[in-house]
């Protein structure tokens, strides 16, 4: 764990006010694929069926635009708030350094199979954040997916991607 | 009394050793989820609900429901000795449990948080054993018209009543039904918003949506600082534990007032989190001593978190009678009975009787056998928190991956769970509140039905929706709550206008 923490006054990376029309901006965008597709679907009556496919979607599109116009607005027109940091460096630095390696493990997962990723992860994660040796990291790590391994391949029956080292296994 | 019977019936089926079993297995893995950041209520269950799907479903609900209550009990052990709200319900009890602590009153305020927390859910059940009956009963008259009202009305009062910006609750609460909308559509056979990929014919699965948004997106959250513990070391000792209860029994008003607090946000949509904060300020407003709240006072501890509890218990009775459930980790446990293919709703009472008395009554031992449990064992969960976050991290990023995984057995899910978890990093940060969203997307596609279902009745009529006094005034109520960010403010100017008046 790092002891140097983000103070407020810390360099921001991205402020409040940017990261609200940001998301005010896709939540328009989501809204505009949900009405285009319930256009091709038919908005309107169904003879037997009452209201068409896209009906409801529509409607919920529609709100979706005008509740995040609505705060895109607001956010706009506060022009004193909103300056404050959404995220420093320090802190935007912490967070992509647990995603990055999450992505990689669910995409080495997708390749090797679960139990084996899952051991990389714990021991690579406790390695960097921890600084832990690889006398403990190996242990705990194998003891974790171990542990894992009988309680979901044995007893809930449960299960989970495996590779090839655990088709070595007979599994 | 039929309900004294079916209920003694429902402790036949509570009492089974397997059920027993299963009930202590739950609570103790709930209080763990509730200890530890990353998991909680909703989550948790979400995560193990996979495991359960062999098992029958009586058996399965005791345990899931048993999780619920651990994760209750557990959320106070972090916020009284490590400041630390292992859920969102128990920030309240920091405000006064942690300086307890600090004071060297650490056992006191856990033995008046444990209590309460007992207190609160023993009033929820015996209301759910005499209430849920009777809604039932009454809710067999709905037609769909009054299902759509009464879901309208439960989402409207997250606008009326939620703490969040109202627009950003109806931002997050759309995107919910949107996500619900995607797939399949069962009454026209049409394919909606897949684009044609393939991936996304399932839908989007809510256990993979509540894993991400709650799990990996609280643990992005928590990553951001760093994690640093300063722990208070706790032990319960049985003198201490009396002389608190003793102590206890002045603030039965409190607890009361908490209670009726609890079961009314707990029944309603609001759920613990509000309720805690509200019962905390009546509480304080109340009190002879409300100058000292937050410095350390008993009374501080008693209200949240028998209002957290009561709130969290009752959730479960709109769920039963209704299938509407009062809050997330309700509406997780309302996904499993739609996996094991129990239809929520009044019809519930009298098809699955079995099914739901043995639930009310687990809900009596279950609360019984969590109390003892974190009485007792209150240091061994303490020392969870003392395994270094470095390692509790990715162990845990490992088991949400695992529950996102199972559901469909897909790993376009696991994609799928980490894409929410930043977007629930991204709006606990600009406070969007997530409880809509997921409830949205549990219940988007039955809200639909039940509107498309009115809609035929009425041959595309909307005054359907106040055909009659009660869809009306169920309906009516709605419209209320939807624009009260509205009428609110002009409702309390108007009271000071009439106050300065009368002064």
């Amino acid at each position: 764990m790092e002891s140097d923490r983000d103070t407020p006054s810390g360099d921001a990376l991205v402020s409040v006010r940017t990261m609200e029309i940001v998301v005010t901006l896709l939540f328009i965008a989501a809204g505009t694929v949900v009405i285009i597709d319930s256009l091709r679907l038919g908005i309107g009556w169904n003879e037997h069926e009452g209201p068409a496919s896209g009906y409801f979607p529509f409607y919920i599109g529609v709100i979706m635009m005008l509740a995040s116009a609505g705060i895109l607005i607001r956010t706009l027109l506060a022009r004193e708030s909103g300056s404050e940091s959404f995220v420093g460096v320090h802190a935007a630095r912490q967070v992509v350094l647990v995603l990055v390696p999450l992505l990689a493990y669910v995409g080495v997962t997708a390749l090797i199979g679960f139990y084996v990723a899952s051991a990389i992860y714990i021991a690579l994660f406790m390695r960097y954040f921890g600084r832990y040796g690889w006398t403990l990291n190996v242990p705990v790590a194998t003891g974790v997916v171990a542990l894992l391994f009988f309680t979901f391949e044995r007893w809930f029956l449960v299960p989970l991607p495996k590779g090839p080292i655990e088709a070595y296994f007979g599994y | 009394m039929e309900e004294i019977s079916s209920l003694f019936q429902g402790f036949g089926v509570a009492l089974q050793p397997y059920n027993l079993a299963l009930m202590a297995l739950g609570i103790v893995l709930g209080v763990i989820i509730g200890v530890l950041p990353g998991l909680g209520g909703a989550n948790g269950v979400a995560i193990l609900l996979p495991l359960t799907f062999s098992m029958p479903p009586t058996s399965a609900i005791i345990m899931l429901s048993c999780i619920y209550w651990g994760a209750l009990f557990g959320g106070a052990i972090t916020s009284i000795l490590f400041n630390i709200p292992g859920e969102p319900w128990s920030v309240a009890t920091t405000f006064d449990g942690y300086p307890m602590a600090q004071q060297g009153r650490a056992g006191e305020a856990l033995t008046a948080a444990f209590t309460s927390s007992f207190v609160g859910a023993l009033f929820a059940v015996i209301v759910i054993t005499f209430l849920a009956p009777l809604v039932a009963k009454f809710a067999l008259r709905f037609g769909p018209a009054e299902f759509f009202a009464v879901q309208f009305l439960t989402f409207a009062s997250f606008v009326g009543m939620g703490r969040a910006s109202p627009l950003k609750t109806i931002a997050s609460m759309m995107l919910g039904f949107a996500l619900a909308a995607v797939g399949l559509d069962i009454v026209t056979g049409q394919l909606r918003m897949t684009y044609g990929t393939t991936e996304l014919l399932r839908g989007f699965e809510f256990l993979v949506a509540v894993i991400g948004l709650f799990g990996i997106g609280e643990i992005l959250t928590t990553m951001e600082g760093g994690l640093s513990l300063k722990g208070v070391q706790a032990r319960l000792q049985l003198n201490v534990v009396l002389q608190t209860w003793k102590k206890l029994a002045q603030f039965k008003l409190t607890a009361f007032r908490s209670c009726l607090i609890g079961c009314w946000l707990g029944i309603t949509p609001g759920g613990a989190t509000p309720a805690s904060f509200m019962s905390y300020g009546v509480a304080k407003k109340m009190s002879k001593n409300g100058d000292r709240f937050g410095k350390g006072e008993l009374e501080g501890v008693v209200a949240p978190e028998t209002a957290a509890h009561a709130a969290g218990t009752s959730a479960l009775l709109p769920m039963l009678t209704l299938g509407i459930p009062g809050s997330p980790t309700a509406a997780v446990l309302l996904g499993g009975l739609l996996i094991w293919g129990l239809q929520p709703g009044p019809l519930l009472f009298i098809e699955h009787k079995e099914f739901v008395w043995g639930l009310i009554a687990s809900m009596y031992l279950g609360n019984v056998a969590g109390f003892i449990i974190v009485l007792t064992c209150v240091p061994l969960f303490a020392a969870i928190l003392r395994i270094p976050f470095s390692i509790i991290t990715p162990v845990i990023m490992v088991v949400c991956a695992i529950g996102a995984f199972t559901v469909n057995n897909a790993i376009f899910d696991v994609w799928l769970m980490v894409l929410f978890g930043v977007i629930g990093y991204v709006f606990n940060k600009l406070s969007y509140p997530l409880p809509p969203l997921v409830l949205a997307l549990v219940l988007g596609d039955m809200a639909e039905n039940s509107f498309r279902q009115s809609m035929l009745l009425s041959q595309g009529s909307l005054a359907i929706f106040w055909s009659n006094w009660l869809v009306g005034s169920v309906f009516g109520l709605g419209v209320i709550m939807l624009l009260w960010p509205l009428i609110g403010p002009l409702v309390h100017r108007a009271s000071l206008l009439i106050r300065d008046r009368a002064a």
